[in-house]
């Protein structure tokens, strides 16, 4: 097995490139599912008439399919009836679809960690609903919520390795045109999972050390 | 325009075939929840085993599956491994090599999160009481654990029948394959096909996610207390 080290340095810009993309892509999922996921929890929280279904709903939707078929339909499907996307938009609405239902289920926790004692004292000294989420809950929920957040994103940023199924040419398929092209598998592979390691080794080794972080801060230990 | 499509659907014998490609992604599924379970189970025990070394690798070998995407893997075993050993790979046996080791990872995560919830004392207290080592394993620690770690058992296998729709990106003739194969087959005469065929798979897999997470959800909260 000779490796062609003139190739992977060649190749190299590519991958930055993608990696960039990868990373802007998930990026922009992860915030918007942040949002959604925040204002879903929020629903299920006052159990607000009519959009608690709704919600509910759409959290079984997206947790039940594949991400690969959420994006398919979007970038495929919706076409056909008239609501045509670039393919970024698509990939950034399918992670966003895909990510809400999670991050509304940590932060569901989050929420839930709070105790009830702290949520009735909170109304009792007066304060309006917006006033007991900004000041009591979610400074609380967040600490809690923390490491599921942090999960989730490294699972949308993971995620992002299917994109390349409708042509963004993110790292996942610039690997699978290079083998193609040049027939240099073994170094693309390489390269590719030496990206994927550049990108998620921090954020894996910084989730572990904020969980033991929270743990410290709950159990003392 | 869009009733016209849906058709596409029944016609000829394009349902069958889909079905039979969700057969295939069931399948595959079904083998490697399976086989990734046993071999998540007996790494998750041996995990919780004294020895530094073993540990260490225990932890290493999931860190490398849980780092690593799902569809990398799939690309390094489909085309580096076989380039490697210059053999051929079915797409399908691929997908169980990979989806298999990769749930055993993420299973032996559950089964020691499982077992190290249990309180220790239990063991001796079991012990004091004149069980044998096996004895406290069976009628005292197991039942317990395995109440612990099924609900999230279950999920897994969601995430795992989910994570199947990868095996097109390899060639395997799944659901999402024959779906493109009707869509190009059809999209001249129905240009709404890719609409109707993808709202299908998307029913299809929620179909057979939705009783798997709704299970583990009541098993849940069934043991909550």
């Amino acid at each position: 097995m000779e490796i062609n080290w003139a190739f992977i340095v060649s190749s190299a810009p590519l991958y930055i490139k993608a990696a960039w993309l990868t990373l802007k892509l998930a990026a922009l999922g992860i915030a918007a599912s942040l949002v959604i996921g925040l204002l879903c929890s929020v629903v299920l929280f006052y159990r607000t008439k009519g959009l608690v279904n709704l919600v509910q709903g759409y959290i079984e939707l997206s947790r039940n399919t594949p991400l690969l078929i959420q994006i398919f339909f979007l970038y495929y499907g919706l076409t056909k009836v008239g609501l045509t996307m670039s393919e970024n938009t698509c990939a950034v609405l399918g992670l966003a679809f895909l990510g809400g239902s999670y991050m509304a289920e940590a932060f569901r926790g989050g929420i839930e960690a709070v105790s009830k004692s702290q949520i009735e004292s909170g109304l009792s000294i007066g304060l309006s609903d917006l006033q007991l989420i900004r000041y009591v809950i979610l400074p609380q929920a967040f600490a809690v919520t923390l490491p599921s957040l942090g999960a989730n994103c490294i699972f949308l940023l993971k995620e992002t390795s299917i994109v390349g199924a409708i042509a963004i040419p993110e790292l996942m398929h610039v690997t699978q045109d290079l083998i193609g092209i040049y027939y240099q598998t073994f170094e693309a592979l390489l390269l590719l999972v030496v990206a994927y390691l550049i990108l998620l080794l921090p954020l894996s080794i910084g989730l572990t050390w904020l969980e033991r972080k929270v743990r410290y801060a709950q159990f003392g230990n | 325009m869009l009733n016209s499509g849906i058709s596409v659907l029944v016609e000829g014998i394009n349902l069958q075939r889909l079905m039979l490609g969700l057969a295939v992604t069931v399948r595959i599924a079904l083998i490697s929840i399976i086989l990734g379970s046993l071999l998540g189970v007996f790494i998750g025990l041996i995990r919780s085993s004294k020895s530094k070394v073993i540990g260490f690798i225990c932890r290493f070998y999931l860190e490398v599956f849980r780092i690593i995407p799902v569809l990398v893997w799939l690309f390094i075993i489909y085309f580096g491994v076989t380039n490697l050993l210059n053999i051929h790979l079915d797409g399908e046996v691929v997908a169980l090599i990979v989806f298999s080791l990769w749930g055993a990872a993420e299973m032996s995560d559950i089964v020691r999160g499982a077992l190290e919830s249990l309180p220790k004392h239990q063991m001796e207290s079991g012990l004091a009481l004149g069980l044998s080592f096996w004895e406290v394993y069976r009628y005292i620690l197991i039942p317990q654990a395995v109440r612990r770690m099924l609900p999230g058992a279950i999920n897994l296998s969601t995430r795992m029948v989910k994570t199947t729709s990868l095996v097109v990106m390899i060639g395997v003739i799944d659901v999402v394959k024959v779906g493109q194969q009707i869509i190009e087959r059809s999209v001249l005469k129905t240009p709404t096909a890719s609409f109707w065929i993808y709202g299908l798979i998307f029913v299809l897999y929620f179909i057979v996610c939705y009783p798997l997470s709704k299970w583990s959800k009541n098993l849940e909260a069934k043991w909550e207390n």
